[in-house]
């Protein structure tokens, strides 16, 4: 009992809850920038393999279609280790800023970069399956009407891809999320690093100068309960978007 | 470039190979292991989540939304601190065939849920009426229909799984990943950065690229076989 008192009396100090509460935060803007990215680089990556594979562009659609293979079927933290060495930093973020060491900035940056990457593999998927599911009809209807290639792209096909691939989009966020986590490899920076980071100071915090397995349950505890809410809000939204597509 | 054109970097590599070749071994070992296990897991809470029994129901809908909607790097770090600080300490790749099965049974059981929700209702029916108990009619009647269903998604997330095994690198784990990074950046070794993350996303492209192109043959063999049939039903 005295341990679980220990335990809890970590979480109590302020300090810790605002250092985790931190990490929080920097998990949703890790995945934020991801997604958003993501979602604007998948989407050209999707459009070119599908669409150029005749004439003089068909090798960026090669390339395209290479780009996306080859992140998929290798591990994000791979990736993750590749950004570390072959990604420099720019200056603008070889400074310290929201708390964070010129060094983590950087090592910041490089986890973002690798996780955009990543994610824009499997964000262009999803949009390829929404871009084939458009019936041949509505191109050739909108050819007919003498819209160019890019506005039917823009204005009559896009619109309705979106439409279809909501759920789909907003599932990945919960993959993205949980995948910011590979960052703690590198850098304790979000939510699972800190986490790890609290659990090894905690035989200071909980006053009985070691750590118990009491401090694993309520440190991994409080970090469950938070991606599980994060995450699981957002997998009601994917069922609601989805009835409603259905 | 880190080395890619140095035939120096490339001789430490060589160097090296019974590393990697113990690395791969691991990844290997931990994702064949992981998948039998996440199999069964998925096999019995989807049978669960299938079932009338409400608790049993609400049992695995718990499971799958939880392990769902957590990260795998949190989970396995939990169950090994867990294990190693009340002093039963399992070893690096068990914990990881044990969190890894966890994690995509969960996924798994979503599968089989939706499989065996694809099967129309007369078969169950049919089956009862024959005189099979609900586990026979599963086992002989409803489960070989799912197969060709079930094949591409549970296929996808053995892909996965081989992905995952790069969790156990934040343990300390010894698997390809891991070896690969202890090599870059060790001391007697380190330095030959392109020729070894080449190397090592070589090998996972090797183990994932021809089960992902699988999946999507499957996948779209599947699909044009029910345009087919929706096309033959019209003309009839």
């Amino acid at each position: 009992m005295k341990e679980l008192q220990g335990s809890l009396s970590i979480l109590k100090n302020v300090n810790i809850l605002a250092y985790l509460m931190k990490g929080v935060a920097f998990t949703l803007i890790i995945s934020a920038v991801a997604v958003i990215i993501g979602i604007l680089f998948g989407y050209i990556l999707a459009i070119v393999r599908n669409y150029c594979t005749h004439g003089k562009y068909a090798i960026l659609g090669k390339l395209a279609a290479i780009y996306i293979e080859v992140f998929r079927n290798t591990p994000l933290l791979l990736w993750i280790f590749i950004c570390l060495v072959f990604v420099s930093t720019p200056k603008i973020f070889q400074i310290p800023m929201l708390g964070l060491s010129s060094v983590e900035t950087g090592l910041l940056f490089k986890g973002i970069v690798a996780l955009t990457f990543f994610e824009s593999s499997n964000i262009a998927e999803i949009v390829r399956g929404g871009l084939n599911a458009i019936p041949k009809g509505q191109f050739e209807a909108a050819y007919s009407q003498g819209f160019s290639a890019p506005s039917v792209m823009i204005h009559i096909i896009l619109p309705q891809v979106y439409h279809k691939i909501v759920p789909t989009l907003l599932g990945q966020v919960i993959t993205t999320i949980k995948d910011s986590s590979y960052i703690a490899n590198i850098a304790v920076i979000e939510l699972m690093a800190r986490t790890r980071q609290v659990l090894s100071g905690a035989w200071q915090y909980n006053g009985l100068n070691q750590v118990n397995v009491s401090d694993v349950f309520v440190l991994f505890g409080f970090a469950f309960l938070v991606y599980f809410v994060i995450d699981f809000a957002l997998s009601m939204a994917v069922r609601r978007t989805q009835k409603k597509i259905a | 470039m880190g080395g890619l054109f140095s035939a120096y970097a490339w001789s430490k590599v060589w160097d090296f190979r019974m590393g990697f070749l113990t690395g791969l071994g691991n990844t290997l070992l931990t994702a064949l292991l992981g998948i039998v296990l996440a199999m069964a897991l998925g096999l019995i809470f989807g049978l669960m989540e299938t079932g009338r029994i409400k608790a049993l129901v609400a049992v695995a809908r718990v499971y799958i939304e939880f392990i769902q909607n957590t990260p795998i790097l949190l989970q396995m770090c939990f169950i090994y601190y867990a294990l190693a600080f009340s002093g039963n300490s399992i070893g690096i790749v068990p914990t990881g065939i044990i969190a890894l099965g966890i994690y995509h049974g969960a996924y798994m059981a979503e599968v089989f849920h939706a499989g065996i929700g694809s099967i129309p209702k007369g078969q169950f029916e049919a089956a009862q009426s024959q005189g099979f108990t609900y586990m026979e009619s599963m086992r002989f009647i409803i489960l070989p229909q799912t197969i060709k269903i079930i094949l591409p998604p549970m296929v996808n997330q053995i892909v996965n799984l081989f992905k995952n095994t790069s969790c156990l690198y934040i343990v300390g784990g010894m698997d390809l990943i891991s070896v690969t990074y202890s090599f870059v950046t060790g001391e007697k070794t380190g330095g030959a950065y392109s020729p070894a993350y080449l190397l090592c996303g070589i090998l996972f492209f090797l183990m994932c690229y021809p089960l992902s192109k699988m999946a999507t043959s499957w996948e779209m063999r599947l699909k044009r076989k029910e345009m087919a049939a929706v096309r033959a039903a019209g003309r009839r």
